[in-house]
C-alpha cells in the first residue's frame, strides 16, 4: 500500500506575526514554526496504518526551504519517503492552487492508496485542501475522520467514522482516498534520538512547479483567484465589568443580567 | 440572472439546517447591493418540501437536482450536481454554511471548477460593486479580507450564527426550476454505513449559550456541575484544551484554535484563563462572562462580565439563583 501524508509548516501561534500586506500574505522569515497541529495527527495514523496493514510512507510538504525541517522530523519518525514541493513559482497559492500542487505530487508519486491531511491548518485555517485534492484526483473525500476502522487493500475499500454535527457517521469508501483527521484520533508518537540522528543527515529531496509539471499560470499569487486585500487587527473586545462583592450579590447581579438578555428561553 | 447570489441549502433527514436561511438573508442584503437576486438551489432526493421552506424566507427562485442518489449526503455526489448547477447559471456569489456537509461540497465544487474560495467568513459585504469576504487568520489574531476577481461564481462558507435570521413569512411562494443531473450508483465513492448519534444533545456551533469549563474545574465531577448550569440555560458544555487533554471531557467539547469555533450569544467561562488559542475559538461570542479566582487572568480582557471568585462556589451560586428566577 502507498500512504501520503500532507504536512505544513505553519508560524507558531505565540510568534509575533509580520504580513507583507502587498501581497496578503506571511512573512515567515525569522518566526518560529512548528508543524501543523492537526498534521501531527495525520502523521500519526499514517505510521498507525503502515503498522497495523503494511505500505510506504510518504511525506510531501509544500513551502519554502524552511519547511523541509517538517520533512525531517517525519523522517525522524521512519516515513519511508519524503518530497519538498517548493518553487518561487508557488508562493501565494490559494487554496486551489495549494491542492493543485499537492495533486500534482500525487500523480508523479503514483498508485497511491490513502493521502491522510490535518482537518485544517492553523495559520489560513482555510480546511479544504484535503477535500479540493480529493475532487481533483477523484479520489474519496473522507473529511473530519475520527477512526480509521479497517482497510482492505487488496479490495480497495476503507471503513472509517467521521466526526460531524450531532454524531458520528460511518462511511464506506473506494480506494484511494484522501482523510483528513480530527484531534483525538491518535496520541502522536515522538521521534527517538536514533531516528532524529539519521534524519539530521538525510538530504531533503526537492520538487519544482518543472519537476511536478504543474502549469504555472495556475499557481502562486498570479495563479490564484482569492486574494487577500486587506488585514486588519481586530480590535480588542474591551474589557467590560468586573463584579466586585459578596459572591451572593454578584451572582444575583449577573443572573438579573443575563435574564434581561432575553436570550434564555 | 448572471449577477445573481445563490445560496446552498443545507439539509439532513428532510430538514433543513435553520442557518441555510441565515444565508438566505445575508444573500438578499448582497443582492440587493449588485441590483440582483437570491436564488437557492438544492440537491437532494426530493426536494419541492424543502424548496417551499426557502420561499417563506424571501427566495422566489430554487434550482434543485433530484434522484435517489442523493439520498442522504455524500460529498462526491453533491458537488459534482452543485457544479454542474454553478458552471452553468454562473452565478456571480455562491454561499455556504461552514459546516461539514457546507464546507464539503464548496470545497469539492470549487476544485472541480478549479478555483479558490473564502471559508469560515464572518462579514460579507459589495463594497465599491465588490464582494468582500472577511474572515479569521491566523487563530483569530488577524482579521483578512479576501476578494476573488477572476472567478466566478465567488464562493464564500459562512459561519454559522454570524448575521440575523431573516423573517419568515409562509404566504409567499415561489417557482422552482429542476435540472437533471446524473450520476450512477456505482461511480460514487462513498457509502453511508450508519449514523451514531451524539449523546451531547446540542450542537455546540448553534448553541445559543455555552458553559465552558477549563483546567480550573480541576475534574470530572467539575464539569457535572458545569452540565447542570447549562441544562438550566438550554445551553451546550464547552470545554479549553487542558481540560480536554485532562480527559474530563470528550474533545467534541472543545472550544479553540484546535477545537471549534462558537459565537453564541451567552458564553461562560469557568476556570479558563483566556489563552489566545482559545479565545480564538470563542472571542466572538456576543456576551462573555468569565469566572475566575485570578484577576489578572487574561480573560477578563475579553469578558462583558467577571467573577473573581472561586468557580465551585459561584457555579452552584448561578445555578440556584437561575433556577429560581426562571422557575426551573
Ligand atoms: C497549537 C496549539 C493549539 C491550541 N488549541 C487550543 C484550543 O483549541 N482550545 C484551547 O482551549 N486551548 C488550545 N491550546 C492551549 C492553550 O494555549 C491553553 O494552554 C489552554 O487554553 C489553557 O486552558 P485553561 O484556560 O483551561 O487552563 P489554564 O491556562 O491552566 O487556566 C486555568 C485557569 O483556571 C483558573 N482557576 C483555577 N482554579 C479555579 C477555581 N477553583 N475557580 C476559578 N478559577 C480557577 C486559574 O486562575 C486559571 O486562570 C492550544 C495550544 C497550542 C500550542
Ligand atoms: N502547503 C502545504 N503542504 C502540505 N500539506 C498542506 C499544505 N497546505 C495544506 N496542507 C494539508 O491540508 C490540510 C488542510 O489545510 P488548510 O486547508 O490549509 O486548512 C493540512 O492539515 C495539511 O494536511
Amino acid at each position: 500500500m502507498k500512504i501520503v501524508v500532507c504536512i505544513k509548516q505553519v508560524p507558531d501561534t505565540e510568534a509575533e506575526v509580520k504580513w507583507d500586506i502587498p501581497n496578503g500574505t506571511l512573512k515567515r522569515e525569522g518566526i518560529d514554526s512548528i508543524i501543523n497541529p492537526f498534521d501531527e495527527f495525520a502523521l500519526e495514523e499514517a505510521l498507525l496504518t503502515r503498522e497495523n496493514y503494511d505500505g510506504d510512507i510518504v511525506a510531501i510538504s509544500m513551502g519554502p526551504d524552511k519547511a523541509a525541517d517538517v520533512l525531517r522530523n517525519a523522517l525522524a519518525l521512519t516515513v519511508n519517503e519524503v518530497h519538498q514541493l517548493t518553487d518561487p513559482a508557488f508562493a501565494g497559492s490559494d487554496t486551489y492552487a495549494t491542492s493543485y500542487v499537492l495533486a500534482s505530487a500525487m500523480k508523479k508519486i503514483g498508485d497511491v492508496d490513502i493521502v491522510f491531511c490535518g482537518k485544517q491548518s492553523t495559520d489560513g485555517s482555510t480546511g479544504v485542501v484535503a477535500a479540493e485534492i480529493a475532487s481533483q484526483l477523484g479520489f474519496s473525500q473522507l473529511t473530519y475522520v475520527s477512526k480509521v476502522r479497517s482497510v482492505d487493500a487488496a479490495n480497495k475499500k476503507i471503513i472509517v467514522e467521521r466526526a460531524i454535527e450531532g454524531g458520528i457517521e460511518v462511511v464506506e469508501a473506494k480506494l484511494p482516498a484522501v482523510i483528513s483527521v480530527i484531534k483525538g484520533i491518535n496520541e502522536p508518537r515522538l521521534p527517538n534520538l536514533m531516528g532524529i540522528r539519521k534524519a539530521s543527515k538525510m538530504e531533503i529531496p526537492k520538487w519544482s512547479a518543472d519537476d511536478l509539471g504543474v502549469d504555472k499560470g495556475k499557481v502562486g499569487a498570479a495563479g490564484s483567484a482569492t486574494k487577500v486585500v486587506e488585514i486588519t487587527v481586530p480590535p480588542p473586545r474591551g474589557a467590560g465589568e468586573i463584579l466586585k462583592g459578596e459572591i451572593e450579590e454578584v451572582a444575583a447581579s449577573v443572573v438579573d443580567k443575563l435574564i434581561d438578555m432575553k436570550v434564555i428561553k | 440572472m448572471a449577477n445573481d447570489v445563490w445560496v446552498y441549502i443545507e439539509h439532513k433527514d428532510g430538514d433543513i439546517s435553520p442557518m441555510s436561511y441565515e444565508l438566505l438573508g445575508i444573500g438578499k442584503t448582497l443582492a440587493d447591493g449588485l441590483g440582483s437576486s437570491v436564488c437557492a438551489f438544492i440537491i437532494g432526493e426530493k426536494v419541492d418540501d424543502l424548496a417551499k421552506e426557502a420561499f417563506y424566507y424571501g427566495v422566489s427562485k430554487v434550482y434543485a437536482i433530484e434522484g435517489d442518489v442523493f439520498k442522504g449526503f455524500r460529498p462526491d455526489a453533491y458537488a459534482k450536481a452543485a457544479s454542474s448547477l454553478l458552471s452553468k447559471y454562473t452565478p456571480e456569489i455562491a454561499l455556504f454554511r461552514a459546516t461539514s456537509q457546507g464546507t464539503d461540497v464548496a470545497a469539492a465544487s470549487a476544485a472541480q471548477l478549479q478555483f479558490g474560495l473564502c471559508t469560515d467568513s464572518i462579514g460579507l459585504a459589495i463594497d465599491g460593486g465588490k464582494f468582500k469576504m472577511t474572515r479569521a487568520a491566523f487563530g483569530g489574531n488577524y482579521t483578512v479580507t479576501v476578494v476573488n476577481e477572476k472567478a466566478k461564481p465567488q464562493i464564500a462558507t459562512v459561519r454559522p450564527k454570524s448575521f440575523p435570521m431573516p423573517a419568515k413569512d409562509t404566504s409567499k411562494s415561489g417557482e422552482v426550476v429542476k435540472e437533471t443531473f446524473s450520476i450512477a450508483e456505482a461511480d460514487l465513492n462513498t457509502k453511508i454505513l450508519d449514523f451514531m448519534k451524539s449523546e451531547v444533545a446540542i450542537n455546540l456551533v448553534e448553541a445559543d449559550i455555552i458553559v465552558s469549563g477549563g483546567r480550573g474545574v480541576g475534574k470530572p465531577e467539575g464539569f457535572k456541575m458545569l452540565q447542570d448550569l447549562a441544562k438550566v440555560l438550554g445551553g451546550a458544555l464547552g470545554a479549553s484544551r487542558a481540560a480536554v487533554d485532562s480527559g474530563w471531557v470528550a474533545y467534541e467539547h472543545q472550544v479553540g484554535q484546535t477545537g471549534k469555533t462558537v459565537k453564541p450569544k451567552i458564553y461562560i467561562a469557568c476556570g479558563i484563563s483566556g489563552a489566545i488559542q482559545h479565545l480564538a475559538g470563542m472571542r466572538t461570542s456576543d456576551c462573555i462572562v468569565a469566572i475566575n479566582k485570578d484577576p489578572d487572568a487574561p480573560i477578563f480582557k475579553n469578558a462583558s462580565y467577571g467573577i473573581v471568585g472561586d468557580l465551585n462556589q459561584v457555579v452552584p451560586k448561578l445555578i440556584e439563583k437561575f433556577k429560581s428566577k426562571l422557575g426551573r
